[in-house]
């Protein structure tokens, strides 16, 4: 059996004494595509920031690839996680090739300039997400929906294997919802990446993930394949709330909807 | 954008221009003789000045400007400049005279209070739950204005002429002769600028966020240091010398920026020869606006700066919130 790329055991993580994430244990097995889901406060982002150590600290062992968190320099980390964070309206104030080419920071030595092996991975994953066409366009000047590719463009410029998203599709209309989970599914094929996100909708987990993490106060109260997640008292023991879960009328899928 | 580089020579150019021809412009004319000491002596030594205290204080904004993720970041909005102001003053009060390395008292004092303040503004806006560009900007108004106070304080305490000889100092000015503080400064910026030009890469990963720039694999802790260390020091070694000249370090990046794009790689070069040039030419029209008498520098960058301070919070009604 293969290592899993990511492997948490017993992880604690609080913050001035509130505790935010309570004991979790799990692993992501390579070409997962695994969603986390959870209240508002469960600390879902908080995990995805310390798997990727954006916030350090926590007890507990948390290993990327085989090897503890605290054993990487964060340059190896980088080459390693690649992380799309949530969108906060902030636009960088780039252009979309300058800001994508910035991710190729782990891949260069100090000062070094662009190589062409690193124009070439700029240059595929703004292939891969559709963001060729306005390349040469300032960040602010985007859609809500192109910059979120673009952001998307810029974790696959760094060529790592895991790729952890914090609500890709927040903020979107349905239509670009789709486009954004479309080609996440496009490069979890096409590339094989692992792909860990999370949302706030139990359909798109339902449709999109292999594998589902809920927390609950910052404690994973399920952890099992996503269409485990419809099972009766399930979604009701991640949200303390009723749901109604009916098939879908054209694919026949379940799907979800609060009580 | 690949008409960058042609910017960056075409700014080389003016700022080599800048320097080379500034000095002939003054009051005496140099076709008399006995204006060459004039010449040597004091205004290329000047110009030298202006150029150094213009590039340093330029850079330490953009590096600033960066790193909070803010166009309004200065340092003299952020209260750094007070700092050093209070730091200098309270030198020459004290008469302070001893030096380290070469460095002045005085220098070290101004470095020290530039620290100072720094430390305050950014642990108070740090100290929020949420860190906002209001509690910073906020933050750095009531750090200047303790410092202000205290320079006033020490003001009080002074008699008559050292009283006056802070005021002077206070509004910035680039008089000098021979080339002692050229020697002075031009340490701290070259040494302030080297270290900003290596970073330039993290600078733009800093501008898009720390989150983004420590999942890119920065780290964030050590670079924020050296950069705030680099730029600190430059401020504090400019405002010795040259006093707390306003909004140089606000206009010149932003300039800048309109011209050559964020990308730190261009705009940091750039901003290091603008920031000289524009220097050069406030102090060109403090010489000779009001000639034979001279209006300190100061005063010309706060008259420029003050109305294009309020351009940058109209010009987006986010101006104060959105990233550099």
């Amino acid at each position: 059996m293969t290592k899993p790329i990511l492997d948490v055991a017993g992880f604690s993580f609080a913050i001035g004494g509130r505790a935010i994430l309570r004991d979790l244990t799990f692993s992501i097995a390579r070409g997962d595509r695994a969603a986390i889901l959870g209240p508002n406060g469960a600390g879902k982002t908080t995990l995805l920031k310390c798997l990727n150590r954006i916030v350090r600290g926590g007890r507990g062992r948390i290993a990327v690839d085989g090897l503890p968190l605290e054993d990487y320099s964060q340059l190896d980390l980088a080459r390693r996680v690649a992380y799309v964070p949530q969108a906060d309206g902030r636009s960088a104030p780039f252009t979309v090739r300058e800001f994508v080419e910035m991710s190729r920071y782990p891949h260069l030595g100090p000062l070094a300039p662009i190589r062409p092996q690193d124009s070439a991975a700029v240059d595929r994953a703004l292939e891969e997400t559709g963001t060729s066409g306005f390349a040469e366009r300032p960040l602010e000047a985007l859609s809500g929906g192109e910059r979120q590719k673009v952001s998307i463009a810029a974790a696959l410029a760094q060529e790592a294997e895991l790729l952890l998203l914090d609500e890709p599709t927040a903020f979107l209309d349905p239509p670009r919802r789709q486009e954004i989970l479309r080609t996440l599914a496009d490069l979890h094929r096409e590339r094989g990446m692992t792909l860990l996100f999370v949302t706030h909708d139990v359909n798109e987990a339902l449709g999109q993930a292999s594998r589902v993490l809920a927390l609950r106060e910052g404690a994973l109260v399920f952890d099992g394949p996503s269409g485990a997640l419809v099972e009766a008292g399930t979604l009701e023991k991640v949200y303390g709330h009723s749901f109604v879960i009916g098939p879908h009328p054209r694919s026949g899928r379940a799907v979800v909807f609060p009580e | 954008m690949k008409h960058r580089g042609w910017i960056l020579a075409g700014f080389a150019l003016a700022a080599w221009g800048g320097v080379a021809l500034a000095p002939y412009f003054g009051v005496v004319s140099l076709s008399d003789l006995r204006a060459i000491p004039v010449f040597w002596q004091i205004r290329v030594p000047r110009v030298l000045l202006a150029f150094l205290a213009g590039s340093g204080l330029a850079m330490a904004g953009m590096t600033f400007q960066a790193l909070f993720r803010n166009p309004l970041a200065t340092p003299f909005t952020l209260g750094v400049s007070s700092g050093a102001a209070f730091g200098a003053t309270a030198a020459i009060r004290l008469g302070w005279t001893a030096s380290l390395l070469g460095v002045s008292a005085v220098s070290l004092s101004a470095f020290a209070g530039a620290l100072a303040s720094l430390v305050l503004v950014y642990g108070v806006a740090m100290a929020r739950s949420t860190f906002s560009t209001s509690a910073l900007l906020l933050a750095g108004a009531a750090i200047s204005f303790f410092f202000w106070s205290l320079i006033l304080f020490i003001q009080y305490l002074s008699d008559f002429t050292s009283s006056f000889r802070i005021l002077r100092w206070l509004m910035g000015g680039l008089e000098t002769v021979g080339y002692g503080a050229v020697l002075d400064v031009l340490p701290f910026v070259i040494s302030g600028s080297a270290v900003i030009l290596c970073f330039t890469r993290e600078l733009n990963l800093m501008a898009a966020g720390e989150d983004l720039a420590v999942s890119r694999g920065v780290q964030v802790g050590v670079v924020r240091a050296v950069l705030f260390s680099a730029s600190t020091l430059m401020v504090g070694g400019v405002v010795a010398l040259c006093g707390p000249i306003g909004f140089v370090g606000m206009m010149a990046p932003h300039i800048c920026r309109l011209l050559i794009g964020t990308e730190h790689r261009h705009l940091a070069p750039a901003t290091f020869l603008f920031g000289g040039l524009f220097l050069l030419a406030c102090d060109a029209v403090a010489r000779l606006l009001i000639a034979p008498a001279e209006i300190p520098v100061g005063v010309i960058t706060a008259l420029l700066g003050g109305p294009f301070f309020v351009w940058l919070l109209l010009r987006r009604p986010s101006a104060g919130d959105s990233p550099v």
